[in-house]
Formats: C-alpha cells, sequence, structure tokens
C-alpha cells in the first residue's frame, strides 16, 4: 500500500492511532473516514470536526507591490479588503477559465497569504512566484505550514475548552494571529463545509499538539475528527465548489455560479478581458444544483439529458447529501435547462433517472447555529 | 483491520460476494469485509428480475455508499428465483445485516456443481489476508 512518492502531513500519526483510513489525494495520504462519512458529517453539522487540511498550499507575497500583484493575479478585488480579512476567490488565465479558487488574507498592505487547493499547488505556486519576479518577495511556505480546520457549531465552544476563547469575537473572514494550544497559529473564521469555525494555520511541526488539544478539548463537545469524505458531502450540501470537480481550467468563473467573486469592472486583472466578453452575452451553460428524483445516485462525469433523451450536460458531483436526505449534485446545463424546477435526467451507468433543479445552497445553516458560535 | 465475520457455512467469491449452499436455490449477498469498505449503504439496484440468467461473474446489480459504487457479481451462472425487494426502500439492512436480511438475490445454479468451486470459508479468510497486504 505504501506509495513512496506520496507525502505524509505532520499529522499521519494522529490520524492512524484515530483509525483513519488512508487513501492517495493529490500526491498526499490523507484521512478519507474515520468513524464513517455520515456520522462525521452529521458530527459537523451538530457540534464539531477536526480536519487535516495541511495538504493545501500557502504561498507568502510581500513587499511594496505585492498588493497589486495579489489583485492582478485573483478576480476578485483585492483592494477592499483591510488587514486581517480574508476573501474567497479565484484566479484565472487570459481565456477567463479557472487556474484554482483561493483564499487571500491581507495581513498588512505590503503582506498577503494566497492559500490554494494542494491539487494545484506546483501550478499556483509558479504561477504566483512569476507574477511576483522583479515587483515583490515571494515564498512558497507549504512545506512549512500545517493547516487545520475546525468547524461546526460547536467549534468555539471547543477552542474556549481547549483555552482559546478570545477567538469568538473573530468576525467571519478575518484572521489574527492567536495562541491555540500554547502554540502560535494564524486562525482565520473560515471553512469549506457551510458551518460556522475557523481554520489554524501554524507551524508544521506544531500541528499534533494543536490537533491532540483540540481532540481532547472537543471530545466531550461531540468533536470528531472528519475525512475528506464528509469533507466532500459537506462542501457539496453547502454548494461549495470542488476544484477538479466542479470548476478547472475549462470552466469559468461566471457559469461556475461564481460571478460573486467575479469584479470585473476593476482595473485590470489576468482574465479579465475574456471574462467582460463571457458577461456580454447571455450564458449558454451553468453549474445548476439538482436532486434526484427517480432512484439513483448521480456521480461525477454522468452525461445529463433533456426529457427527449438528448445529452445536453455532464454532472461536476454527485452523493447522497447526509443532511439534506436527498441523492443531490451539481452539473453543467444548458442555460435554457437551469431554471428552478426544470426537468431532466441523469445517465447512471445506462439508467435514465429523472432529476429536477433546485435552488441552491442545498442546506444553509439555521441562524441559531450561527450566534452560538459568537457567544 | 479488524476482524470481520466470514461465516462456516457460506461460499465466496473474490469480489466479497457470499452464496449459501444447500437449500432449494442458493442465496447471494455481499460479506462483512465488502460492507466495511463501502461504510453507509444508501442504494442497491438489482438489475435483473425473476427469470432472469445470469452468467458467473457477470454483474447483476449495484451496490452504492455516500462515495462509492460497486458492481454486484453473481458467483454462479443460473436462474434468478427471488430477489429482495426490501433493500429497494431499506438498503441499510445491509449495514445491519450482511449475511442474512440483506440477501440480494436468488439463484438455482445452472451447474449444481459450480458452487463447490466457489472459495470456503478459510479459503477466503487468507484471500483477505492478501488483500490487506
Amino acid at each position: 500500500m505504501t506509495d513512496p512518492t506520496l507525502r505524509r502531513t505532520s499529522l499521519y500519526p494522529e490520524h492512524v492511532a484515530l483509525g483513519a483510513r488512508i487513501v492517495p489525494f493529490a500526491g498526499w495520504e490523507m484521512p478519507i473516514q474515520y468513524s464513517g462519512i455520515v456520522d462525521e458529517h452529521q458530527a459537523v453539522r451538530s457540534a464539531a470536526g477536526l480536519f487535516d487540511v495541511s495538504h493545501m498550499g500557502e504561498l507568502r507575497l510581500w513587499g511594496q507591490y505585492s498588493g497589486h500583484v495579489v489583485d492582478y493575479l485573483v478576480t476578485g478585488d483585492a483592494t477592499k479588503i483591510v488587514d486581517g480579512q480574508a476573501m474567497y476567490t479565484c484566479a484565472c488565465n487570459e481565456l477567463g477559465t479557472i487556474l484554482d479558487d483561493l483564499i487571500v488574507y491581507r495581513r498588512g498592505p505590503e503582506d498577503w497569504l494566497v492559500v490554494c487547493n494542494g491539487a494545484n499547488r506546483s501550478k499556483m505556486s509558479a504561477h504566483f512566484a512569476h507574477a511576483a519576479k522583479d515587483h515583490c518577495d515571494f515564498e512558497d511556505q507549504s512545506d512549512a505550514t500545517a493547516l487545520i480546520a475546525l468547524q461546526g457549531p460547536k467549534a468555539f465552544n471547543v477552542l474556549a475548552a481547549a483555552g482559546a476563547g478570545d477567538l469568538a469575537s473573530l468576525k467571519s473572514f478575518h484572521f489574527r494571529d492567536a495562541k491555540v494550544a500554547g502554540v502560535a497559529t494564524t486562525t482565520a473564521r473560515t471553512g469549506y463545509t457551510g458551518e460556522d469555525g475557523v481554520e489554524i494555520f501554524c507551524r508544521w511541526a506544531d500541528a499534533p499538539t494543536v490537533w491532540r488539544a483540540l481532540i481532547a478539548a472537543g471530545r466531550p463537545l461531540g468533536l470528531k475528527p472528519v475525512g475528506l469524505g464528509a469533507r466532500d458531502t459537506l462542501r457539496l450540501e453547502a454548494r461549495l465548489s470542488l476544484y477538479g470537480n466542479d470548476i478547472d481550467e475549462t470552466t469559468n468563473p461566471l457559469e461556475a455560479g461564481l460571478a460573486w467573486i467575479v469584479a470585473l469592472q476593476k482595473d485590470n486583472f489576468i482574465g479579465a478581458e475574456a471574462l467582460r466578453k463571457v458577461a456580454a452575452s447571455p450564458l449558454s451553460r451553468k453549474l445548476v444544483g439538482f436532486e434526484m428524483v427517480g432512484r439513483g445516485i448521480a456521480r461525477h462525469g454522468y452525461v445529463l439529458r433533456d426529457t427527449g433523451g438528448r445529452d445536453v450536460g455532464i454532472c461536476t458531483s454527485g452523493s447522497p447529501g447526509p443532511t439534506v436526505g436527498k441523492n443531490i449534485g451539481l452539473g453543467y446545463l444548458p442555460a435554457e435547462l437551469s431554471a428552478v424546477g426544470t426537468p431532466f435526467l441523469v445517465d447512471c451507468r445506462g439508467k435514465n433517472i429523472e432529476a429536477v433543479v433546485v435552488k441552491t445552497p442545498f442546506y444553509k445553516r439555521p441562524k441559531a447555529a450561527t450566534n452560538q458560535g459568537t457567544n | 483491520m479488524s476482524e470481520v465475520k466470514v461465516p462456516e457455512e457460506l461460499r465466496y467469491t473474490k469480489d466479497h460476494e457470499w452464496a449459501r449452499p444447500g437449500g432449494a436455490d442458493v442465496a447471494v449477498g455481499v460479506t462483512a469485509f465488502a460492507v466495511e469498505q463501502l461504510g453507509e449503504v444508501t442504494l442497491v439496484s438489482i438489475d435483473v428480475k425473476v427469470g432472469d440468467t445470469v452468467a458467473a461473474g457477470k454483474a447483476f446489480g449495484t451496490i452504492e455508499s455516500v462515495k462509492t459504487l460497486s458492481d454486484l457479481f453473481a458467483p454462479v451462472a443460473g436462474k434468478v428465483v427471488r430477489i429482495n425487494d426490501a433493500l429497494t426502500s431499506k438498503p441499510e439492512l445491509v449495514n445491519e445485516d450482511c449475511y442474512g436480511k440483506a440477501w440480494m438475490i436468488a439463484l438455482v445454479p445452472t451447474d449444481p456443481q459450480a458452487i463447490a468451486s466457489l472459495m470456503d470459508a478459510s479459503a477466503y479468510r487468507e484471500h483477505l489476508k492478501a488483500e490487506a497486504h
């Protein structure tokens, strides 16, 4: 089973000790599940879950022009965020299709952190390094930086139990340097599960200390370690795009429903011209959310058909939604078939199973759970 | 990996189906090892009807969990005489009782001797050990 080309995060021994099933993912040996996907999914929705996402890439840019470089590479308006604030955005190529989706953190006017997907780390590292050349300093800090996500309505109770209670005052998409379990971290109120929570950056070697402290403090509150399996069902229910599935270099952010992270009006950025062109006419296809009506589960790559049986689109993500209690999915459909309520078919391995376009997100966290985190 | 249940009286395939010999027909299901690998079963789809003939090693349906889909293979050739319709509405029976209530189809084998060529419990246990490495 051991593939010498696969890398391990500093939390690998913790995963093994917790009985995780380990799989290869984006060049890493990562936990796919511990107690079971549905069990972990429900723990995050009802209490809290702890995720090792250290495989993600951390790119640091600093110096006088670092803000300009970042702003030029991303579709969002980086000039709109302040020190200690982060934003979800993406980087496009000149064709206006997506190189990666990112979170950009402004540490200071001349100090920026960009977090990219693990699978895209080399590509994005080269992309940012190239743009930084002669303009600002750049360092790929991925190998030195661990990332732990703590998500769920009890996330801040867990932090308080672990002695980091003052973090509850963090606003959404803001971050600050903070001690967690005595370890120096940068903690951000971000995540990718549809729940409230934080993502905690720390030094690679310090991650086990933080992990163990949060597991110990969180267990009595219902916290569970969560693998990539439930991470996928959680993000799908919240309609958060997965790079490589829902978005990639063949899709643009406008058709992917990510217009809200594209600041077409800002000065200039890579892909601006192409995206302005896309925006000038009606979209030909759209990424929609759907529910299965018939008995079947849509999966990535399944063909979507109109009710006449004509191939019209492709499913990009699909699985049972443990919280919504339905088989759900995302897929690209022609604009004329993208309205909520439109029936269509999913080719589930040779069988045309009925499905219908629905409103997304499939799951939205209850208000009470949002408030609980801030108390 | 924890020890999974491998009942002595059943026969097994390398794809982790079991077959129950000794009755009027041969009931077929998936093993506890298969269930452990799948996790929570969310859909069982039997794609044959009573009266159909299935070939040995050919898919007669699919089983899906949250993350994965697997084919269900006929351990031996035969005629389908019973189908467990309960799995349509209660796929979770596979997790609860894979060797009992979650039988999937029952066959009358074309060759009554064919089932003897499948692995017995001890051979299947060896097969599981080999798969773990």
